[in-house]
């Protein structure tokens, strides 16, 4: 679906990304996982033919984004990160009148219509301004307003920053659906939980390169270990992590707490009692792609 | 796909690839439907040129009496001033919807990002934007040409052309509008629109013909955009035709190609980049 290589996005000095190699498969659900400004969101849009490359290759649907840009939109899905609805019409006149934009009749939109507010669960909504939504609502609405071309390739940049987590629950649940359908996905995200949910691959984005590649499962396994321990300290009455760090394969010393990359945290907890420490809190957890992009950057994904 | 190659026109035969793909009047659409909800603006834009006209009659009129047409011959101050308002009504129309709204689209609601997401490239954007404030202009036009008729103002068969001739001057100023509103960062700079629009209407020669400036005064007074479409209205609606009309329409037509053009590139520039 979209092959990339060497592929570069310059705006005048600045690189935001850096030569990267990817390659998306029909019917998988890929994603770039990183902190902002990456260059997530700089590839999705190349990738989106509304910003053109500055170097290297880009193949998406089999076509060139250069010279092929609307052709391909005619069959991209996307929901850009900050919702672009128009406020001037109502829910159901979005969904038709961008369904116009791609070129379907009136019958056909209508109809599409109907489906898409049944699925976003906005029905009842139908004839309601856009302004007064809900967050959650105006982000299934422009999801909705993504299908209404029916895409072969649905492009999520963020997809569920800013929303509380019973209204990311019901979006993941949606993005499941369409998945299930068939409907390639990629996905940008800087929430780990986000991308282990949904992503059966993802590469994981740093200043503008590609750092790790893989399933989610398969990261974790290749740069964590299966358990972390987590120590937190009373401030004042920091332990030197000299004294832990014979306890782990990995220790990382993070500003509020210390974490220890071990098979087993409670082994390693044990160990800590037993030399006398007293820690306010520990938890016991297992490895997430966090663990995975600290090891990789050296720091916290989201500040 | 299909739909796009069946609607292969000339302009997307010879344009590059992205920049159109001939679905402008989908935002014509777009604009008819955000507007269903928004008739009053309509009524206040066929009110507006009559109470102009009412003014003029009732209370200019008293005062002035006869001024010497654009042929010579005398004629009513009020008929004199009704074309010059008529350009002017066509080119407040037409500023008003592809500045103002314009702005609000691009810079706040993001309303052409969503548009570029789909197969519609920036000069669809541009026409379809440009085509609505001329549907208006239009309509606005015929109103007020009415009332013209109504008040017993046209007095020859070639003022019926003040409707497309308005339709023009609309199309000229909405699309240099819209080209020069993508330079505006924030809405406090609408009052330089402002500033731009106030001499025009005064000194376009609407409420007196060119002769009354000295020699240097006039050349900068020809320079502006809305004196074309008054003297070419102003000639038409008594029926005195020159060859000078002819220099009047290419000015007008000029502007509006170099705004429309100006307009998509700057979209092109801003929004996809």
């Amino acid at each position: 679906m979209v092959q990339a290589k060497a592929l570069t996005k310059r705006f005048g000095e600045f690189e935001a990304v850096r030569g990267i190699d990817v390659e998306v498969r029909r019917g998988e659900s890929f994603g770039f996982l990183g902190p902002n400004g990456a260059g997530k969101s700089s590839t999705m849009r190349m990738i989106a033919c509304v910003s053109p490359r500055s170097d290297g290759d880009l193949k998406v649907l089999g076509l060139d984004p250069e010279t092929d840009g609307p052709r391909i939109r005619a069959r991209l899905g996307v929901v850009p990160q900050q919702d672009n609805l128009d406020v001037e019409l109502s829910v159901r006149q979005n969904l038709q009148v961008y369904g116009r934009y791609f070129g379907l009749s009136r019958a056909q939109t209508r109809r599409k219509a109907d489906e898409l507010m049944e699925f976003a669960q906005l029905s009842d909504r139908a004839d309601d301004e856009v302004e007064p939504l809900s967050g959650g609502m105006k982000r299934r609405l422009t999801i909705a307003r993504s299908l209404v071309n029916e895409p072969e390739l649905l492009l999520l940049d963020e997809p569920t920053t800013g929303l509380d987590p019973q209204a990311r629950h019901l979006l993941w649940d949606r993005l499941f659906r369409l998945k299930a359908q068939g409907v390639t996905l990629i996905i940008t995200t800087h929430y780990m939980d986000e991308a282990e949910q949904l992503c059966d691959r993802l590469v994981v984005m740093d200043g503008g390169r590609i750092v790790a590649e893989g399933s989610p499962a398969a990261l974790i396994a290749r740069y964590s270990t299966r358990e972390v321990l987590e120590l937190r300290f009373p401030p004042g009455h920091e332990v030197p992590p000299e004294r832990l760090t014979d306890l782990a394969e990995r220790a990382e010393v993070l500003p509020d707490r210390i974490l220890l990359y071990t098979g087993s945290g409670e082994t390693a907890l044990e160990h800590v009692h037993a030399r006398e420490l007293r820690p306010l809190s520990t938890l016991v957890r297992r490895s997430t792609l966090e663990d995975v992009f600290l090891r990789l950057t050296g720091r916290t994904l989201v500040d | 796909m299909t739909v796009l190659d069946q609607r292969r026109g000339l302009l997307l035969r010879i344009l590059p690839p992205g920049l159109y793909a001939g679905r402008a009047s989908k935002l014509v659409e777009r604009s008819m439907l955000a507007y269903s909800r928004m008739w009053l603006v309509f009524v206040s834009g066929v009110l507006e040129p009559l109470f102009y006209l009412l003014a003029f009659q009732v209370g200019f009129g008293k005062l002035v009496g006869e001024v010497a047409g654009p042929d010579g011959r005398p004629m009513s101050y009020v008929a004199f001033v009704a074309p010059a308002l008529l350009a002017s009504s066509a080119m407040n129309g037409a500023i008003f919807d592809s500045t103002f709204n314009v702005f609000f689209k691009f810079r706040y609601a993001r309303t052409y990002d969503a548009m570029l997401a789909t197969p519609i490239g920036p000069l669809d954007i541009a026409i379809g934007e440009i085509g609505w404030a001329v549907l208006r202009g239009g309509l606005y036009a015929v109103a007020f040409f009415g009332v013209m008729l109504a008040m017993g103002l046209v007095t020859s068969p070639w003022a019926v052309l003040l409707i497309p001739v308005a339709v023009l001057v609309a199309f000229a100023f909405a699309a240099i509008g819209m080209a020069c509103v993508t330079f505006l960062r924030s809405p406090s700079q609408f009052d330089l629109i402002n500033l731009a629009l106030m001499p025009l209407f005064l000194f376009s020669t609407t409420f007196y013909p060119l002769t009354v400036y000295p020699e240097a005064l006039r050349i900068v007074v020809q320079v502006f955009p809305l004196y074309h479409g008054i003297e070419l209205m102003r000639q038409l609606s008594v029926g005195a035709l020159s060859w000078g009309m002819l220099g009047h329409l290419a000015y007008l037509v000029v502007l509006a190609a170099v705004g429309v053009w100006g307009a998509a590139r700057r979209i092109s520039h801003l929004l996809l980049r």
